[in-house]
């Protein structure tokens, strides 16, 4: 059978956000997979270099809206990591609680998101509706829906008061009762386990060789959890379960994100009862003294890495950002493999992709070969170069043209 | 006005369809735009309808400051969308580039690239205030003499 090339995006129905995929078809069957990043890119890690500590906290913050704690939370980490302050056990506790929510936000998003991928609109809007009660709590902790500006440098910008306290366990049960009723429809539901199950498969080797991280791994078997591998904030002072499932399909990333929530919801209620008081955060110098600092953080889509280099000055000298996305998205291409053409949407949605996160500038070399990056003349003389030994030669043209003006 | 006019117009403004368009947003704010849709906040009441491609709808939502590679889709997006259109800027990056202003590869928001109508301000801005932008649009266009 022919083989047809399509297109995908970077504006298309079934993605939220500007990326190109072009899959080779045969029939209904996908042959190849690529995708094209880089329509997202904004030049964050650059922008950081030229900006001080405390402004970078609000861009890195932005390079992503869904999984803003997290990025905001890695970099602080490690600046504060290299500055050598001790943050207080308090304000652990509020990042903690915070990230937890955000989780609870971002699993919520996603059940929706792959509702509507799978034709099932009704979830999108139940799901989003509940997702409102803890946005509702994100606002009322932090001033904003999204974004929340919570961390500084040496601790958090603001406490938590009681009646807060009160608000975030009536949230909680809330959240809890309709989570349950959820799994109960994953569980029972004929057509949504028969529309996810053995779609979007990705066997365990697989995972691992290919380095998939969060919930996709987890999906596939892994018990790979940095809140569990290397404990930060005050995860080393909570129980939870790293939920895990051999399904190795797109049903059981759902159910690993469910039974997640629910560790969520459990994990708030220990934090806000065995949170210590006393204050919230320690004054941070305006100039951070020359090191590097390597921090990781479990987003809710799996690991988030940060590497920061500071050379005394009041800016980093470098800010480096692995997210979860890039890991991830290699095994996109291997879901997909031989597999129909309608389950794409869904597959995709199933890693839950973040592109916003994921649109750093890469430049892979090649160990043993010289670096081929190339400055802007040198690709001009070469590209001049290749054109003319093809038999193609402008320069008389261009010489025209030149004296012409 | 003719009578025909005046029937065009009433379904145009009682019936918007919407194309949103990430032009390298952080995505909270299409996050935000998602959320003015669904049960709490409602915009289809309004009317509104999300659509999947630039020939159908009459109000681009965009959200983003602008990047390098996005420019020239924008303004693709753009001109294939049917006479009389209207865009908005949703956020504060689409309206001026927000946190973003400087960076190499962005501009400084959609109106350095297309022409806007509306702009929401907010960082991300509140699903509220997106219904109050799309409704403002909406009346500006009752009012205006054809
Ligand atoms: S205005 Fe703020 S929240 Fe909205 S896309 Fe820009 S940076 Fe993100």
């Amino acid at each position: 059978m022919r083989k047809v090339v399509i297109p995908i995006g970077p504006q298309h129905p079934a993605l939220k956000e500007p990326e190109s995929f072009s899959v080779t078809l045969s029939g209904e069957r996908i042959m190849a997979f690529s995708a094209r990043l880089g329509y997202n890119h904004r030049g964050i890690e650059k922008a950081c270099e030229e900006r001080t500590y405390i402004q970078d906290v609000y861009l890195v913050e932005r390079i992503c809206g869904i999984c803003s704690h997290a990025h905001s939370t890695a970099f602080v980490q490690a600046v504060e990591e290299i500055a050598g302050l001790s943050v207080p056990e308090r304000a652990l506790y509020i990042r903690t609680i915070i990230a937890e929510l955000e989780r609870i936000h971002s699993h919520l998003l996603w059940l929706g998101v792959a509702g509507h991928e799978i034709g099932f609109d009704t979830l999108l809007m139940y799901t989003w509706r509940d997702r409102e009660v803890v946005m509702d709590i994100l606002a009322e902790l932090t001033g904003n829906r999204v974004n929340y500006g919570i961390n500084t440098i040496g601790g958090v910008r603001r406490n938590i008061d009681a009646s807060e306290i009160s608000d975030i366990l009536k949230a909680m049960d809330i959240l809890e009762e309709r989570t349950k009723y959820y799994i109960q429809l994953a569980k029972e539901e004929t057509t949504l386990i028969k529309r996810l199950s053995c779609v979007g498969i990705l066997s365990h080797e697989d995972a691992l060789s290919l380095g998939a991280v969060g919930p996709t791994a987890r999906a596939s078997g892994i018990p790979r959890d940095t809140r569990k591998d290397d404990p930060y904030a005050a995860y080393d002072k909570l129980e939870f379960k790293v939920i895990t499932d051999d399904h190795c399909d797109v049903y059981g990333r759902t159910l690993v994100r469910l039974g997640e929530l629910m560790e969520s919801y459990k994990m708030i209620r220990q934090a806000l009862k065995e949170m210590p008081t006393g204050p919230i955060s320690v004054k941070a110098p305006r100039k951070i003294p020359a090191g590097e600092a390597f921090s990781r953080y479990e987003a809710p889509r799996g690991e988030d890495v940060h590497y920061v280099k500071a050379d005394g000055t009041d800016r980093p000298e470098r800010v480096k950002v692995r997210a979860p996305t890039l890991a991830n998205l290699q095994t996109v291409a291997k879901m997909l493999e031989d597999r129909q053409l309608a389950d794409l949407p869904i597959v995709i949605a199933a890693i839950d992709p973040c592109f916003s996160c994921t649109d750093r500038l890469i430049s892979l070399r090649e160990p043993k070969k010289p670096d081929k990056t190339l400055a802007w003349e040198d690709l001009r003389a070469y590209s001049i170069e290749w054109y003319r030994a093809r038999g193609i030669d402008f320069t008389k043209v261009n010489r025209k043209i030149s004296r012409r003006n | 006005m003719r009578i025909k006019d005046k029937i065009v117009k009433w379904s145009r403004i009682k019936s918007p369809w919407m194309l949103h368009f990430n032009t390298g947003a952080c995505n909270a704010c299409d996050i935000e735009i998602v959320a003015a849709l669904t049960p709490r906040y409602d915009m289809e009441r309004f009317g509104v309808m999300l659509k999947g491609t630039p020939r159908h709808a009459d109000i681009l939502l965009c959200s983003g400051p602008v990047t390098g590679q996005i420019k020239d889709r924008l303004k693709r997006i753009y001109d294939q969308m049917p006479q009389p259109k209207f865009v908005i800027a949703v956020g504060s990056c689409a309206c001026s580039g927000g946190v973003f202003n400087g960076c190499y590869n962005v501009e400084s928001g959609i109106d350095s690239v297309i022409p806007v109508s509306a702009y929401i301000p907010g960082c991300p801005a509140a699903p509220t205030a997106i219904i109050d932008g799309v409704v403002k649009l909406l009346a500006s266009l009752e009012q205006r003499e054809e």
